[in-house]
This record gives C-alpha cells, sequence and structure tokens, in this order.
C-alpha cells in the first residue's frame, strides 16, 4: 500500500502551523479523501467542510500546493506525491478553525442585492414564455455553486480586502444572472457601478482560471456588465437621448 | 439552569433544504417570525445533489398527463401502501409550487414554444419532469434560498439540533449547539417544522453527505411521536463503483430518461428479460421502441431501464451475484451508444447530461459520449419517517411538524424518481402554512430547565473520556453492519444478527472519547451523530423484520412474494414507556372510490 504526506494548517483565527500526516493511498482518491481519512485515524478534530463529494455543493473549497480549489474534485494523481501535499484555508477570509473560513460576508452581499423581479405573466395561466437561446448564459450563470474560490482568487479581495467596496466575481456573476434573465425588470446598474464597486474589476480573469464550474466569469459576465454601466453612465449619445426622453415627459 | 442564548421564534423550521426553506418561506408569509436551522451552510443542503428534475403534471410535452395519472404512477410505484391523500395533494399541487418557483426566479430549460420542458422519467407515463440540465436541485435551491433571503427569516448556519423542548405533549422548541464555538443554544418557538432529510450515513456506499444522520426521524421519535415505513430503504440503482474513493455517488436517472441502456459484461440488456406483470402494459417490447420513446414518440412506451428504481437495483444485484457484472462490480451504463442514432451525439450528450460528463471524466478519467460507465446500486433514500397528517403534516405530538424526506407517506414502498422534489415543495408549503397557523393559535410554551441540563450533560461526556473509543470507528462498523445484513436483500437471520450488534454498538457508543475542544470539532459531533444512526438503523432493521414479504424497496429472501396480508398495513415504530423501541402494524386508511376509479382507469 502506499502512502503520501499531507501538510495541512491547523489553527484558529490567532495562530496556526502547517502539520505532517501520512496516510494510505489508493486508486482514484481525492484529496478530500486524505483528509477524512486523516480526521478519521489519526487527527478526529480537524476541521473541514464538506457535502456532495461531487462537486455540486461548493463546500469543500481550500488551497491545494498553493492553489484554489474544491478538495473533492482534487485527484491525488494530479498532485506530485514525492513531496508532501500542502493543504489549507482560502486566504481571503478569516480562519475559523483548520481549513475552515468565515465565509458570511458573502452570504451579507448577496442579501444586499436586489432580488429578481419578473414582468407579469405572457399567458392567462400565469406563466411566461422563453426561448431556450435567450437563457442559455442565465443558465451558465446559474451553475454557480458557491465555492467562493473565485472571491478567495480575486485581488481585489485578496490582497486589497476592500470588502466593504467591491462585491467580488461570485456576486459580480450573481447580478449578471439577474440583470440576463429575459423576465427581470430589476435595474442594478446604479448600484454596480456605486456601492459593488465593478470598477475595481480590471479583467485579469483570475476568478475564471479557477471556477469549477467553468463559468466564463470575466467574459460573459463581468465585461457585459462593464459595458451596461459605460452605456449607463459614460455614453454622451445615450445622455442625449436620455436628456431627449426627459423632456418629451414632461 | 445553566446560561444559554436564547432565541424566540413563532415558527422554527430544522433543515434548509428545499423543504425547510419552503416551508421557511411560507411561515413568514403568513406573518409570523421564522427561525431557520441549517447543519451546514445555507444552499449545501443535499437537494443541491439532485440531479434529474421534478415531477409534475405540467402537461406541457405531452398533454395527455393530468395530476390523475401522475396520482396512479405514485401509488403503482409505492405498491399501494402509500397514504392515498398525500399522493392525491402532492399530484394535484406539484405543477403550482413548479410554477412558483419560475415567479422567483428559476430558469428551467424549455420547450420549442418556450414554455417548462419536461424529461422521462422512470415509473412516470409521460415525460413529467421539470429540469435544468442535470443540475435541477441546485437551481431549486438556489432559487429558494435566493428568495428566502429576502423574507425576513432568521437563518442559523452550521447548528445542529440535539433535542426538541416540551411542555407536556406539546413540543415547544428545541435545543442545540452551534458548530464554529460548540455553544449550545435554547431556540424557542410555538411550532416547530423538521426538514432533516434522510439517514443514508447509516450504510457504507450511499449517495448521502455526513449530515445525513436520521436526526429528524431521531429527533421526533424520542420526543413520542412515531416513525411508519422504516423499512423501505431506495438503494438507487446507478452510483459510480469505481474508483473505490467515489463509490456510492449518484449517477442520474435522466441517463436512462435520455436513452441510456443497461448492459452485462456479456453486452446484453439484461432488463429486457425481467419486466414485471404490472408493468409489462406500458413497457416497450423492443430497443427500438424503447429508443422511440427516448425521443418523445408518444406512441411508444418506456424502455426497461426505465422501470422503478427497487425494481432495477435489484436486477442489477442478480446481474453481479451471477458473474454477469462489470470489472470492478458493477454493470455497464451507456449513454455513448445513441451516437448510433443521432449526429452530433456528444454534444448532445454534454448538452442534457453536463455534470455526469464533468463528474465522470474528472473522478474516473471516463469520457461518457465515448464509454460505458460502471454503476451500482447505492443507498439513496428512505421512503420511511416521521408520521404526518396529511393535509397539516402535523406529527401526533401538538405543534410538531414534518415535511421532505424525512416525513413519510406519499412514497409507499418506493418512491419514483423526481417525486422527491416535487415533495419537498408540496409539503414544504403545507407544513410551513399548517406551523403557521399553529403558532398564531397558540402562546409559548414553558421549558424544563432540567431537561435541557440533562441533554447538555450527556453531549459533553464524550471530552471527559480521555481513553473512549473512536466514534468514527463505531460509525464505519454500523455502516458496514447494515450494508452487509440490512441492504437490498434481506433475510431473518441476518437482520437479527443487525439487531444484535446494533445493541453492541449503542452500548460503545455511550464510552466515545474526542479529542480537542469544542470548536468546529468534527469528532465531537460525529460522537453526537452516532446516537440518531443507532437509532434509524435499529428501526429500520425492526420494521423489516416486521414486513414478512417483498414489497418495493424491501425485498425478503426468505419471504421472496407479496403477501395480501401485507397489502394494507404499515409499520409503527415507537418508543414505548420503557424507553424500548416498538414496532406495530397498522391498517392503511381505506382509499375513497373516485380515487380507486383513478388507479383503475390508469392501469
Amino acid at each position: 500500500m502506499s502512502t503520501a504526506t499531507f501538510k495541512i494548517w491547523r489553527g484558529n483565527s490567532q495562530n496556526g502551523e502547517f502539520r505532517d500526516y501520512t496516510t494510505e493511498t489508493a486508486e482514484g482518491m481525492v484529496v478530500l479523501d486524505a483528509v477524512i481519512q486523516i480526521q478519521a485515524t489519526q487527527a478526529r478534530d480537524l476541521a473541514c467542510r464538506w457535502n456532495c463529494k461531487a462537486g455540486k455543493c461548493g463546500s469543500c473549497s481550500a488551497e491545494v500546493n498553493g492553489m484554489p480549489k474544491l478538495m473533492c474534485m482534487t485527484r491525488l494523481s494530479e498532485l506530485p506525491l514525492e513531496k508532501p501535499v500542502t493543504v489549507e484555508p482560502m486566504k481571503a477570509f478569516p480562519v475559523i478553525k483548520d481549513l475552515v473560513t468565515d465565509v458570511s460576508w458573502n452570504f451579507r452581499v448577496k442579501k444586499k442585492i436586489k432580488p429578481f423581479k419578473p414582468r407579469p405573466p405572457d399567458a392567462p395561466d400565469g406563466t411566461w414564455r422563453m426561448q431556450q437561446e435567450d437563457i442559455d448564459r442565465v443558465q451558465e450563470f446559474r451553475k454557480c455553486i458557491e465555492c467562493f474560490l473565485c472571491q478567495d482568487v480575486c485581488h481585489v479581495l485578496r490582497d486589497h480586502q476592500m470588502y466593504e467596496k467591491f462585491i467580488g466575481p461570485r456576486f459580480l456573476i450573481h447580478v449578471a444572472a439577474l440583470e440576463m434573465h429575459p423576465l427581470d425588470t430589476q435595474d442594478r446598474i446604479e448600484e454596480l457601478r456605486n456601492t459593488q464597486g465593478i470598477g475595481y474589476c480590471n479583467i485579469t480573469k483570475c476568478c475564471t482560471k479557477v471556477c469549477p464550474e467553468s463559468i466564463q466569469i470575466t467574459d460573459n459576465g463581468i465585461i457585459p456588465l462593464k459595458e451596461r454601466v459605460v452605456d449607463e453612465f459614460y455614453d454622451p449619445l445615450g445622455w442625449f437621448w436620455k436628456g431627449l426622453k426627459r423632456l418629451l415627459n414632461r | 439552569m445553566a446560561e444559554y442564548e436564547t432565541f424566540e421564534h413563532d415558527v422554527l423550521v430544522i433543515g434548509a433544504g428545499g423543504a425547510g426553506l419552503r416551508a421557511a418561506i411560507e411561515a413568514s408569509a403568513a406573518g409570523v417570525r421564522v427561525g431557520l436551522v441549517c447543519k451546514s451552510l445555507l444552499g449545501k443542503a443535499h437537494t443541491v445533489m439532485a440531479e434529474g428534475g421534478i415531477a409534475a403534471a405540467l402537461a406541457n410535452v405531452d398533454e395527455r398527463d393530468n395530476w390523475k395519472v401522475h396520482f396512479a404512477d405514485t401509488m403503482r410505484g409505492g405498491q399501494y401502501v402509500n397514504q392515498w391523500r398525500m399522493a392525491e395533494l402532492h399530484a394535484k399541487e406539484a405543477p403550482d409550487r413548479v410554477r412558483e418557483l419560475e415567479t422567483w426566479g428559476a430558469v428551467f430549460d424549455r420547450t420549442k414554444d418556450g414554455r417548462i420542458l419536461q424529461r422521462h422519467f422512470g415509473g412516470h407515463k409521460y415525460p413529467r419532469l421539470a429540469h435544468v440540465g442535470d443540475r435541477t436541485g441546485l437551481e431549486m435551491i438556489r432559487t429558494l434560498q435566493d428568495h428566502g433571503i429576502h423574507q425576513g427569516i432568521d437563518v442559523h448556519m452550521e447548528h445542529t439540533i440535539l433535542s426538541l423542548l416540551k411542555d407536556g405533549d406539546r413540543v415547544v422548541g428545541a435545543f442545540g449547539y452551534e458548530r464554529e464555538r460548540g455553544r449550545f443554544k435554547i431556540f424557542r418557538a410555538k411550532a416547530v417544522v423538521l426538514a432533516t432529510g434522510g439517514i443514508g450515513r447509516a450504510y457504507k456506499i450511499t449517495s448521502n453527505s455526513w449530515e445525513y444522520t436520521g436526526d429528524g426521524h431521531t429527533l421526533a421519535y424520542d420526543a413520542g411521536a412515531e416513525l411508519i415505513d422504516m423499512e423501505f430503504i431506495q438503494f438507487h440503482p446507478t452510483g459510480m463503483v469505481w474508483p473505490p474513493s467515489v463509490m456510492g455517488i449518484l449517477v442520474t436517472e435522466g441517463v436512462r430518461g435520455e436513452g441510456g441502456i443497461l448492459a452485462n459484461k456479456e453486452g446484453k440488456r439484461f432488463m429486457f428479460d425481467s419486466i414485471p406483470e404490472n408493468y409489462r402494459a406500458q413497457t416497450a417490447d423492443t430497443e427500438e421502441e424503447g429508443w422511440r420513446y427516448c425521443q418523445g414518440h408518444k406512441d411508444a412506451r418506456r424502455p426497461p431501464e426505465l422501470l422503478t428504481r427497487d425494481h432495477v437495483s435489484r436486477c442489477i444485484v442478480r446481474e453481479i451475484k451471477e458473474g454477469r457484472g462489470s470489472p470492478h462490480g458493477g454493470v455497464f451504463l451507456d449513454i455513448s451508444w445513441i451516437k448510433q442514432k443521432m449526429p452530433n451525439a456528444a454534444e448532445h450528450i454534454k448538452r442534457k447530461l453536463p455534470s455526469m460528463y464533468h463528474q465522470f471524466k474528472q473522478l474516473a478519467d471516463i469520457d461518457i459520449t465515448e464509454q460505458p460507465m460502471e454503476v451500482g446500486p447505492t443507498t439513496h433514500y428512505i421512503m420511511g419517517g416521521v408520521r404526518v397528517d396529511p393535509d397539516t403534516q402535523m406529527s401526533r405530538l401538538p405543534g410538531l411538524f414534518a415535511a421532505g424526506e424525512c416525513a413519510a407517506g406519499i412514497n409507499g414502498a418506493n418512491r419514483l424518481g423526481g417525486n422527491s422534489l416535487s415533495d419537498l415543495l408540496v409539503f414544504g408549503k403545507r407544513a410551513g402554512e399548517f406551523a403557521a397557523k399553529f403558532a398564531r393559535e397558540n402562546q409559548q410554551g414553558g421549558l424544563d430547565s432540567r431537561d435541557i441540563d440533562t441533554v447538555a450533560r450527556q453531549a459533553l461526556a464524550p471530552f471527559e473520556r480521555r481513553d473512549g473509543e473512536n466514534p468514527y470507528g463505531i460509525q464505519k462498523d454500523l455502516q458496514q453492519t447494515m450494508q452487509d445484513l440490512v441492504g437490498i436483500v434481506r433475510i431473518e437471520t441476518e437482520m437479527r444478527e443487525a439487531f444484535e450488534k446494533i445493541g453492541n454498538f449503542k452500548a460503545r457508543a455511550e464510552q466515545t472519547a474526542v479529542t480537542g475542544n469544542r470548536e468546529y470539532n468534527p469528532g465531537w459531533h460525529t460522537a453526537l451523530d452516532l446516537k440518531n444512526l443507532l437509532t434509524v438503523s435499529e428501526a429500520i432493521t425492526l420494521a423489516a423484520l416486521e414486513r414478512k414479504e417483498s414489497r418495493g424497496a424491501q425485498f425478503r429472501e426468505d419471504y421472496p412474494d407479496k403477501d395480501q396480508r401485507f397489502s394494507k398495513v404499515n409499520t409503527i415504530v415507537s418508543k414505548s414507556a420503557d424507553g424500548s423501541m416498538q414496532v406495530r402494524l397498522e391498517p392503511l386508511p381505506e382509499i375513497p372510490e373516485y380515487l380507486k376509479r383513478v388507479i383503475e382507469e390508469n392501469k
């Protein structure tokens, strides 16, 4: 039976350190298997979050050999096992204990985004009609499993800690899913520019690279939103039309 | 009494999957103060794993569908031991519950004329499952979550409930702990809704996560409510079998709905050999007819791969036992063969089953558009649970409601795929509505501080035993026992052995020790969850022993046939005055004439 060594970060909000654990490996194993095995046999109080173990719930986010990953979808066969595998908590959020971080900021941010508000139903029975090609884009964004790896890797949050001014890629995608929803009637463009800070994103695409759902966060979500902000606030022709409309409406 | 932080709500909902969220939204809409307790973070409950779709007779794809056909399908799938009233309400109300999700922002796949698309699934006569590719559960939980957070609900994330609090017979709150600091909390409430999901962690091979330890079942049982149908565990026919670390992870029935076939190592489609009599008239005679059905031809009948889950699981077990299994102890599930039938098959598969494609590619190095998958049965769902009033979802204890997987009645001996998500919505809503009504009609009850202190003391005991047993070890032994002795094929001698072993595990569970402190300590949580796992395991075993016949998900080798004597009874599990578990049989409520006619007309 072969073994591998894992350097797992152990500690709390005050202090911590890497500790080495050597455990047996088997074919097809993922990092989460190793962590759960270590928990069951060597470190019963090792804290980590996980649920579905199939890349669908987004609970087991961590940094494996320095890369933001879902532990349940990271196979040992893709890692160099001749040296220890480091496993540490996401760096953009405060540590609670070991691999568990305080992600509550994300839940607070979401609550502040204006909710879905549909247009009146299209049919007398209270239902709507939408064509598949009109919802493909929104369905892409709605694949998000809220693992927050994109938030973890975004330098605006990770390096500059601008939690008060910028909502991060996860919630820009959430806004994009609402704004591009064919039935939605709400307008979120002003907040995007002001309180949600879309301007801070300088399109380095780090978020897109780590997304386990392969959502084209930057190209399909953030850039089109930036264009909408520009159209609304920086487009002289647009100003002219809006001014004209206001005059006519008087 | 020691000092504990106390929260006051009118309605407390325990569990934040589909049923819990829907209950909380409904109660909140009724104007009462609602608290919602989640064992994990919000939005991570097992509903997120549901893949195939939500069953509702919208009749968008086949206009012949209606609630009567859905009702008859559900009863047939449940082998007629379902609570007829729940099956009726479910079939009638599911379409409205699905349409309501759309008003809250859900984006289902569409038909050509722009309505909600529906797909085929096992045991459903017509294409009935509203879906989003193969990630319907994610769409549903996210829609409920994103709507729910704007309804003024107090959400308590990463909290676990240890005990229900009672004032006389009435349930008046709950006592539990928060994960982060390990501190105890009291939740006072005029009504409590249990929506804690299933028990999958009692078995070794399961599609369920660590959370599914029968918490709601045990909380209700300990408080004095009754459990019914506990012998009926659904072993989903298609879980992954290789590599070992992914064993049990679900492979959606949607693969078969899209035309996927089951074959043994000889390449034979073995499901054609064993079509049960009561499904023969609805099942295809030829492979060609089965394929035409999956393509939406209305004159074609379903392929035998889409028979009910209990039956398909047993056929797979038979193939494996008789030496015709795949290399890693499963059978083959092949969707790639459809390229013989359509151009761009690979693209079609990736579009219809994206997360299956992803899951096999990433975890097993298998490209499902090119190669067959290897699959075998996995513990997926429990039909049994808290006995509730079919209309209000209240248990026999005033103020205690239950909905979703932890409640029972709608599914009988076997659940149809897709009926779970609709069950969560229909009965989650009802539980929320009637819990709010109960809360408005009643005052807060009194608390007994001695009860609370006792629970707290017992919960902390594992910290005082420095050389006690590892809780993970006991959990593992229990899972192996249930897997081997109370699994898909059951026999009295083995179940007696399991019952004895469970007794030993109980004694061992009294002697667990945990290391570290109370802060986010999974070893401690595992020790506390053991009690629940042992309670449901005992209930499953006793109920399975009591039903001396084979019906739906229960297959007894010593009683391999259906028995008329058990055709109109439920098993009822309850706690006796001396604390021991009792099981008895009780007649089902008689199905009224108008519904008997519905069943007859749809035979």
